[in-house]
């Protein structure tokens, strides 16, 4: 018995060991005295004063997190609308049709919704940059958003909204007042996960950023093609430390959000569609 | 009264939803269909598909691509439904999944650029491997990099479905189980496992369609070597800006998707997602 335990200790050690590797190396390595990922040559902070001084990455970084507020804002807005429209739904048909096509940017590649979109901007006379890649954003967060929401609404007691309905509510505040407030943690989890899928995205931005502006998955892509340069891993091990924080803030909303612990575990599911 | 301002209220909340279905979920997946089924003119042709079907490099290219979809998906499950088992037997395992999925929220192209260091050819890898007296091996851009790399960044998807699939099983069973005179091993394969298929069915979703279409991964691993369907499309559209061959590759990877999906497809779901 004792030793088939120690069996599963190490297989769960190997693969967190294997899964974390790669992500450490990387922030090692931005303290390399030298300039390439091998052979140590001392420890250093010069990667970082490099970074600090690109104002081309800075700039970049700068864009990228205004595309991933701006974008998981409006998505958000726009998902809670989704999601209280088709809540509002009686047919139960019209409510299955309308949840099917919510998935389809969830379910599509990437690629498919990069080119897609690169054909509709086209057609529609879009110029590509910021805009395009700011709605490209926006329109790929919004099912998350919706399916983050919906499950709030159907746990929503309904005497609520009958009893504000019955104390003379209108139309705003019941939504402001009884709705809203009973639904904002799926907004702010939906809010979180839109947030993450716009700084992680690389393809759809891909198709759809034309020449002028770049996000940091294009630009370390294009950096990575030219060849190593320690200033992406110093890089890289900032993007990680705001991950971790994001983690962090993201795990302490759901579960207090959540009654069950069972829903964080869900939620953090919703997270691996945007591959 | 009521329902007008019932009405109202549906009405404010279709507009801005309803013009993003519209416009980001209908009109682009038709475009796309539209593009494939024309000339540059306009007028209908089945020409794309014709070329796509009568060459052998395209039949080729698509045959590759499953078939690396396939390993990259088994390759994950083998390493991920041992690891979700083990998880759950765990004391705070909430932390631990936590830790799992911590990886996923790592910008997808540091991870990428993060093997490239590692597998180069005077790279950590083969200074390890040159510690046992082994010379230097090419190991980037080669197929197992791509398959390793790939395997790597879809194993925490694999992970999830199946961990949650497994908590959801109601302990008393494995207990009723044993008590009936199975072994652990019985108990795992005749029990555990059937019921844990709806997580293993979400998991090869997850990872199998990503599989096909990642682009990324083949150029800065792979090399080249390995032609996905959406390294595929992606050259069609940015590098040789053939559209219309393009939105063609486009069209076969959505039926494959779509094939992925009934296959996976978890009829005991929804009764299920209803009861929770």
């Amino acid at each position: 018995m004792l030793g088939k335990i120690k069996w599963a200790n190490i297989y769960l050690w190997f693969v967190f060991i294997l899964l974390y590797l790669p992500i450490f190396f990387l922030i090692i390595y931005s303290f390399n005295a030298g300039d390439v990922m091998q052979g140590w040559s001392g420890f250093s902070w010069k990667h970082y004063g490099e970074l600090f001084a690109d104002t081309r990455i800075i700039e970049i970084v700068v864009n990228t997190f205004l595309i991933a507020i701006l974008s998981s804002l409006l998505a958000s807005v726009i998902g809670t609308a989704g999601a209280l429209y088709i809540y509002n739904l009686k047919q139960p048909l019209a409510k299955n049709v309308l949840l099917s096509l919510n998935n389809v940017l969830l379910v599509s590649p990437d690629v498919i919704i990069g080119a897609s979109f690169l054909i509709l901007f086209t057609v529609l006379g879009f110029s590509l940059g910021f805009t395009s890649v700011l709605l490209s954003h926006i329109a790929f967060s919004i099912p998350i958003v919706v399916l983050m929401v919906l499950p709030r609404l159907q746990e929503m007691n309904q005497s609520l909204v009958a009893s504000a309905k019955d104390l003379g509510a209108n139309n705003w505040q019941m939504l402001s007042r009884v709705v809203l407030p009973v639904i904002s943690p799926g907004i702010l989890a939906g809010f979180f996960m839109a947030f993450t899928y716009s700084l992680d995205d690389f393809a759809v931005t891909f198709f759809v950023t034309g020449n002028g502006f770049s996000t940091l998955s294009v630009e370390v892509y294009s950096r990575a093609r030219q060849g190593v340069s320690l200033e992406i891993n110093a890089l890289s091990a900032m993007m990680f430390i705001v991950s971790l924080l994001m983690v962090i803030a993201y795990y302490i909303i759901s579960t207090r959000a959540a009654k069950n612990k069972k829903r964080g575990a869900q939620m953090m599911l919703a997270a691996t569609e945007g591959l | 009264m009521m329902s007008k301002r019932k009405q109202q209220r549906q009405l404010f909340y279709l507009v801005p939803y309803g013009a993003w279905l519209l416009l980001f979920v209908i009109a682009p997946l038709v475009l796309l269909l539209f593009q494939s089924l024309t000339t540059q003119d306009g007028h209908f042709t089945l020409a794309n598909y014709a070329i796509y079907f009568g060459s052998g490099t395209y039949l080729l290219m698509t045959f590759n691509s499953v078939w690396y979809a396939f390993l990259i998906t088994l390759i994950t499950l083998v390493i991920s439904y041992p690891m979700a088992y083990l998880l759950n037997q765990l004391k705070r395992k909430q932390f631990w999944l936590l830790l799992i999925i911590l990886p996923t929220w790592i910008n997808l192209l540091l991870k990428t650029y993060a093997f490239i260091g590692l597998l180069s050819k005077s790279g950590t890898v083969n200074n390890f491997l040159g510690l046992w007296g082994i010379v230097p091996q090419q190991l980037l851009f080669s197929n197992w990099s791509f398959l390793l790399v790939a395997a790597y960044i879809e194993i925490p998807f694999m992970i999830l479905p199946i961990f949650n699939s497994l908590a959801e099983i109601d302990p008393r069973l494995a207990q009723a189980s044993r008590d009936l005179g199975a072994n652990k091993w019985q108990t795992l394969w005749r029990v555990t496992m059937p019921l844990s298929m709806s997580g293993v069915k979400a998991g090869i979703q997850a990872v199998f369609i990503p599989s096909l279409s990642l682009f990324m991964i083949t150029r800065l691993i792979g090399g080249n070597r390995v032609i996905t369907l959406g390294t595929a499309i992606e050259e069609h559209f940015l590098v040789t800006q053939n559209w219309r061959l393009g939105s063609t590759i486009g069209v076969i990877l959505i039926v494959a998707m779509v094939i992925t999906m009934i296959l996976t497809r978890d009829r005991g779901r929804q009764s299920s997602r209803k009861r929770g």
